[in-house]
């Protein structure tokens, strides 16, 4: 998050903070633990209320956002669901509710169902092991007169067991297509997923030969790789604004639990080796912060720059996001391992961010490419 | 004349011009405070001549010292102006030596301590080239303890008498004058009884020997003061104030490329080669379609885009007062640790050939000297370790080492080995 915001994005972001500390303090999160959505539509669609699903839509359609750069708003709120670790499909449901707002009229409905609340949808975008390599699509769409026809599998989709609505990207031929349909079509099956995060559901979802008219694709059939990998940054650096939110917290936690922790006589804050360790912990948090608002600028902004940015956030964030919460709990000792300490929470936020979307060696490689390209043509 | 501040655009044009005009391309990824062993004493020479007067020709062009007030010879534009200027350079050739330490932290600290008559003398000159600056701060017997100087100035007449030793200077043998912290007053704590001067480094008093780096390169300095005498118009701060200066002086010294006052290529930082040239490394080797080369080349453009991120996060904090000046040792820390990160990337890069090479190994020849010189960017300009330091304690107000040097007259307090005689 941005080190300075201007007062209406703390506007945006504040209220959404105090809904979450009133509707949702840790407590009620860690009652969640068996709740097979893990959210309340209640919670969603008064979120809903305060702008958590129209941030990403034109005012023409109903949506709005409070500075320039939509990205931005939005990932101000993922913050906070960070700092939270609250649930809900917020990556999921915006990932669609942009896809649906950049095809024109055709989706109208659904958009507004998920811009209200009163549904939610799953992005069904990765495949499950061993094609799971990061931008690799087997699933079929494949026309057939006035229909298409989805066959293949997808792992993980978060949301996929609660969503009334799926998005769902495969192949036609060379290209790539996206099909919105609802989760109840014959044919669809969902297996639910046992997940690291508390309250985030993931699921498989089956696509057995699933019929639907052509008329549910959302851009054009065999066309839509431009817009899917818009998506894909999209989800990457809001998880990672989340991501960077529970960074926050857990770095938070650690730095005020040093202070009151006595080892020897004295607290665990005067030892050298402790403070040292704070530093670089603490750097590491600034520099996700400072990689990540860069990113989101420039997907927001729509810069050539964006998939470079991307990958490198979500590069850094994954490798010293999973490393600076893991030494957080090393500096708590033996409570930093329990269920009864809050601090695995936010653990279990960053590392579902570490390992979805790509896992850090990927999103390296991708980077890779783009650097040894952009010296090819200079 | 008019008042007004050209605006940054038109300063683009009008500078990109200029400098498309009159500087030579050049690689700018050769970087500025790595040091290799390479030229003879002679081609140094002709080098630090030729920058010296590429910077006069910034000078007469109203290129120099963009963010210096007009009055001392500077242009009196904003750190704007200087962010596109070092942008144009960017590919250009470019007084590399002029910047660190003469312009900051030398001239940055006289702008910020020094009396009209001591700017007015040297801004402009260190401005046109005309004065090399070095930063007499390190001892043999402390450089992170840098207010534990045992240099001594003990006043004689309208003068001061300095004794002691000073060392770790690249490039004194080049150059004109020495900023110096010494010490005036025993019988105090260390840090009031210290005081700042400046001082030719060309004098009978001053003995520059010079110092092998384990490279090769010489460039490294240690300067023996023997009864150098410094008129009092030559102190900078009070008597016995150069702690309030020393503080300003090392908050300059952090910041260094990323100051607005120096001209620097887009992106230069205190160490380390660019993601740039580790494809140059692995492109002149053959290795471009290597995976594991692919993941290194990833890795290490990955933290140099977060490293220009989190320049631009701290210094966009500290300009707007949401973080304080120590937070600069964030940068400087993970500046420090990517620089000594890429460096090996290089290293891995080149395989074999950084343990062994020939001239003929192009940009491949440098990595096995760069990786043995690695840590370099980690101690000079303050080691990582003090940047751990001032991050607990002065950023996230972590409680202070306990010291046995605090409140004792620094005549009492402890001393040990010294790094070289
Ligand atoms: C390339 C280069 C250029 C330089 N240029 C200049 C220059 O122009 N002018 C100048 O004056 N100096 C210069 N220096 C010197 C540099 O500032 C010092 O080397 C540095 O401050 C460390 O001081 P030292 O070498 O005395 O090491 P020491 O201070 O003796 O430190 C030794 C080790 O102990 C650690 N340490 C020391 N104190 C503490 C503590 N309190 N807590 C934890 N760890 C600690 C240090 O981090 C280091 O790892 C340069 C050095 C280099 C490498």
């Amino acid at each position: 998050m941005n080190v300075e915001l201007t007062s209406e994005e703390e506007a945006l972001r504040s209220t959404t903070a105090r809904f979450l500390d009133d509707r949702m303090p840790i407590a009620a999160v860690r009652d969640l633990r068996d709740d097979p959505a893990g959210f309340s539509m209640t919670y969603w669609s008064q979120g809903a209320e305060l702008g958590w699903m129209s941030l990403l839509v034109p005012e023409d359609l109903g949506g709005g956002t409070v500075s320039d750069n939509a990205v931005a708003d939005l990932a101000l709120i993922a913050h906070e669901f960070g700092t939270h670790a609250a649930p809900g499909p917020l990556v999921p449901c915006n990932v669609v509710v942009s896809a649906l707002a950049g095809a024109g009229d055709a989706h109208a409905e659904a958009l507004e169902a998920l811009m209200s609340g009163a549904s939610t949808a799953a992005w069904c975008y990765s495949e499950p092991p061993p094609n799971d390599a990061l931008g690799h699509i087997d699933l079929e769409i494949r026309v057939d007169g006035d229909d298409v026809v989805i066959t293949g599998t997808k792992r993980p989709v978060e949301n996929g067991a609660a969503a009334d609505l799926l998005l769902v990207t495969g192949r036609t031929g060379a290209g790539l297509s996206q099909v919105l349909l609802a989760a109840s079509t014959p044919g669809v099956t969902v297996k639910p997923l046992s997940s690291a995060d508390l309250s985030r559901r993931y699921a498989t979802v089956h696509f057995d030969d699933v019929r639907v008219p052509v008329t549910a694709a959302v851009g054009g059939v065999g066309e839509a790789a431009a817009e899917v990998e818009r998506q894909l940054q999209l989800a990457i650096v809001v998880s990672n604004a989340e991501a960077v939110g529970a960074l926050q917290q857990a770095f938070d936690m650690t730095a005020s639990w040093v202070n009151d922790r006595y080892s020897f006589g004295r607290p665990l804050s005067t030892y050298q080796e402790i403070k040292h360790r704070l530093a670089d912990l603490f750097t590491w948090l600034q520099a996700s912060h400072a990689i990540n608002d860069v990113a989101i600028t420039a997907v927001g902004s729509g810069s050539p720059d964006a998939a470079e940015l991307t990958s490198a956030a979500k590069a850094y964030i994954s490798e010293y996001g999973g490393e600076l919460v893991q030494d957080c709990v090393q500096l708590h000792g033996g409570i930093g391992v329990t269920f009864e300490h809050d601090l695995h929470l936010f653990v279990r936020r960053v590392t579902v961010n570490r390992a979805c979307y790509g896992t850090f060696a990927e999103h390296r490689r991708r980077v890779g490419q783009i650097t040894e390209m952009r010296k090819d043509r200079a | 004349m008019s008042t007004e501040v050209e605006d940054v655009e038109s300063f683009r044009q009008r500078a990109g011009a200029w400098i498309r005009e009159n500087l030579p391309e050049q690689d700018s990824s050769i970087n500025m405070s790595m040091i290799r062993k390479g030229m003879s004493d002679e081609a140094e020479l002709a080098a630090v001549q030729r920058e010296r007067a590429v910077q006069r020709m910034l000078f007469d062009a109203g290129f120099a010292g963009i963010c210096f007030p007009k009055e001392y010879g500077g242009q009196g534009l904003t750190p704007a102006h200087q962010k596109v200027f070092n942008e144009e350079i960017t590919g250009h050739e470019f007084p590399a030596r002029l910047q660190a330490p003469s312009i900051s932290p030398c001239a940055a600290v006289l702008l910020d301590f020094g009396t009209e008559e001591q700017k007015q003398r040297h801004i402009p000159a260190i401005l046109k080239g005309e004065e090399i600056w070095m930063q007499f701060l390190s001892e043999p017997s402390s450089g992170s303890d840098v207010a534990a100087a045992l240099t001594t100035a003990v006043r004689d007449g309208d003068d001061w008498v300095l004794n002691g030793s000073k060392v770790w200077t690249t490039g004194a043998w080049w150059s004109d004058w020495g900023l110096c912290l010494a010490r005036t007053n025993w019988d105090v704590p260390k840090h009031r009884g210290l005081t700042v001067f400046m001082l030719p480094i060309k004098q009978d008093g001053v003995d520059v020997r010079r110092i092998e780096m384990l490279n090769g390169s010489m460039d490294f300095c240690q300067e023996y003061l023997s009864d150098v005498r410094v008129p009092d118009s030559d102190r900078i701060g009070e008597i016995d104030g150069g702690w309030t200066v020393g503080t300003r002086w090392m908050f300059h010294e952090r910041i260094l490329f990323s100051s607005p006052l120096v001209t620097v290529p887009s992106g230069t930082t205190h160490s380390g080669v660019g993601a740039g040239s580790l494809v140059e490394v692995a492109h002149s080797l053959g290795r471009l379609d290597d995976p594991d080369t692919l993941d290194l080349i990833g890795e290490g453009r990955v933290l140099e885009l977060v490293k220009f991120a989190i320049q631009g996060r701290v210094g966009a904090g500290i300009a707007s007062g949401k973080m304080n000046d120590q937070s600069a040792a964030i940068g400087r820390l993970f500046t420090g640790l990517t620089g000594a990160r890429l460096f090996t990337l290089a290293f891995d890069i080149a395989g074999s050939t950084g343990a062994a090479w020939a001239e003929s190994d192009g940009p491949a020849q440098h990595c096995g000297d760069d990786y043995l010189m690695r840590q370099s960017g980690c101690i000079g300009g303050g080691t990582l370790e003090m940047a751990r330091n001032v991050i607990s304690e002065r950023v996230l107000g972590m409680p202070r080492e306990r010291s046995l040097d605090r409140d004792v007259p620094f005549r009492d307090v402890p001393r040990g080995g010294t790094t070289r005689a």
